[in-house]
């Protein structure tokens, strides 16, 4: 079945052109999840998270709508099925 | 010939062109339009000619893009140019600076980074790094981050040696004698005007360094007050200041082919960073600050902005061409020596890097 990963279309390039992504959920976490999506989009994978592993600051990332700052972090757990959304947060000028 | 003017804002890379000695410019289109392009050089020393860019992707991070084809085309590095290894737990905030080294090390770059790092490459700028002698220095921990970051922001590699001279904000001016280790801080005679007396050994907030052209040991610092003159690699600093203005502001350049010649452009204070009396000036000196002249033709009047540490170069032609961005988004140019300036471009985003190069 697989996670869905959702992207905004300016990163749709760097995921061969799609926002809709089928990925393997891993071990179950987020950091797991985006270490598959890396390996296969690591322009992808540099644009989510910093080489510390670490989400940038102004990506916000939901798992099925809840915002993982505000859950277990890169330690959420992504359940088969689940959706993933990437968005960019408020931010610019 | 053909000379080339890039121009790094807040928010994309322009390229000018000029095919008849400087005296007129055309502007491209913009590059990596809505990216901070803060870092920005031109490698001559390639069969074509090579522009390097560090770019701030807005809610994507920093990265390193460089184009084979005078903006044509872009390329990155899939893993990132500029990755810390995972031991030191850190993460490329900012490029600062990107200096290709001499035309005998053809394939050598430098970078200047947030956090304060500095990054060697060995193949044009695709991939960097860390250079362990400067990030392991045990006075790390304790340089702090300036107003706009902590950043190695000047990375000047000598021609006929291995040494380099790196500043940063704020930790002051460090020479190491291989480039890699040995890092030893060279700030004697720089003053500190945030820190109790007398200065210290380092933690200065110089602002930009230029090599004289007489040789590497000659060094002018723009400093967050204070002009001053090395004459022995740094080991000393007299201060230069008297005739200026003002003594604060944050580039400082100087002639790449005439000994004695430099060029600032003053403000106010750190509380007050607009040129005085509202005047855009550059100052020069031809006596390595001995004495200085104000050069305004061609420059604005009723002018407020700034002009940022990198946001003023010059070319290695003859005479040579200045060039100065502002942070209201205009460059003025001056291709004999800054008698005279003209308009090159306006209304783009604040200015923060140019650099300028003949191509053919």
């Amino acid at each position: 079945m697989g996670v869905q990963v959702v992207l905004p279309g300016v990163l749709a390039d760097l995921a061969g052109g799609t926002r809709h992504l089928e990925v393997d959920p891993g071990g179950g976490t987020l950091a797991e999840l985006l270490d598959t999506l890396a390996a296969v989009h690591p322009l992808l994978g540099r644009r989510i998270r910093d080489e510390a592993g670490a989400l940038r600051r102004f990506v916000n990332v939901y798992v099925d709508g809840d915002d993982v700052r505000y859950a277990g972090g890169l330690g959420t757990a992504v359940p088969d099925g689940a959706v993933v959304q990437v968005l960019p947060s408020v931010a610019g000028g | 010939m053909t000379d080339l003017l890039a121009i790094g804002t807040r928010k994309g890379l322009w390229l000018a062109r000029s095919d008849d000695d400087r005296r007129t410019w055309s502007l491209d289109e913009p590059h990596l339009l809505a990216q901070e392009v803060a870092a920005v050089s031109i490698d001559t020393r390639r069969p074509t000619p090579r522009v390097l860019a560090g770019i701030q992707y807005g809610h994507w991070g920093p990265t390193v893009m460089w184009s084979d084809d005078l903006g044509a085309s872009w390329q990155e590095t899939d893993s990132g140019a500029i990755r810390f290894p995972e031991d030191t737990g850190a993460a490329l905030a900012r490029v600062w600076q990107l200096r290709p080294d001499s035309a005998d090390r053809p394939d050598v770059v430098w970078a200047g980074c947030e956090p304060h790092s500095l990054w060697r490459s060995t193949d044009g700028g695709c991939s960097f790094d860390l250079v362990r002698g400067l990030w392991d220095h045990p006075h790390r921990p304790t340089w702090e981050p300036g107003g706009g970051g902590g950043a190695v922001h000047t990375v000047l590699p000598d021609t006929a040696s291995d040494r380099v001279t790196v500043a940063m904000s704020t930790g002051g001016v460090y020479v190491s004698e291989d480039g890699r280790t040995g890092w030893t801080p060279r700030n004697s005679g720089i003053s500190a005007v945030f820190l109790p007396e007398p200065p210290p050994e380092y933690g200065q907030c110089v602002h930009k360094v230029a090599v004289d052209a007489a040789g590497p040991d000659r060094m002018y610092a723009q400093n967050h007050f204070g002009v001053f003159r090395t004459d022995d690699a740094g080991r000393a600093w007299t201060s230069i200041a008297e005739g200026l203005p003002a003594d604060f502001g944050f580039p400082i350049v100087a002639s790449p082919s005439t000994p004695g010649t430099a060029w600032v452009v003053p403000l106010v204070a750190d509380m007050q960073r607009v040129p005085p009396e509202g005047r855009l000036r550059v100052h020069r000196t031809r006596d390595a600050g001995e004495t200085w002249t104000a050069l305004g033709t061609g420059l604005p009047d009723d002018f407020w902005a700034a002009v940022m540490r990198d946001g003023f170069c010059a070319d290695e032609a003859r005479p040579t061409g200045l060039y100065v961005g502002t942070r209201d988004g205009c460059v003025y140019a001056s291709a004999d020596e800054g008698d005279t300036f003209a308009l090159v471009a306006d209304h783009l985003p604040d200015v923060l890097v140019v650099r300028a190069a003949r191509i053919d």
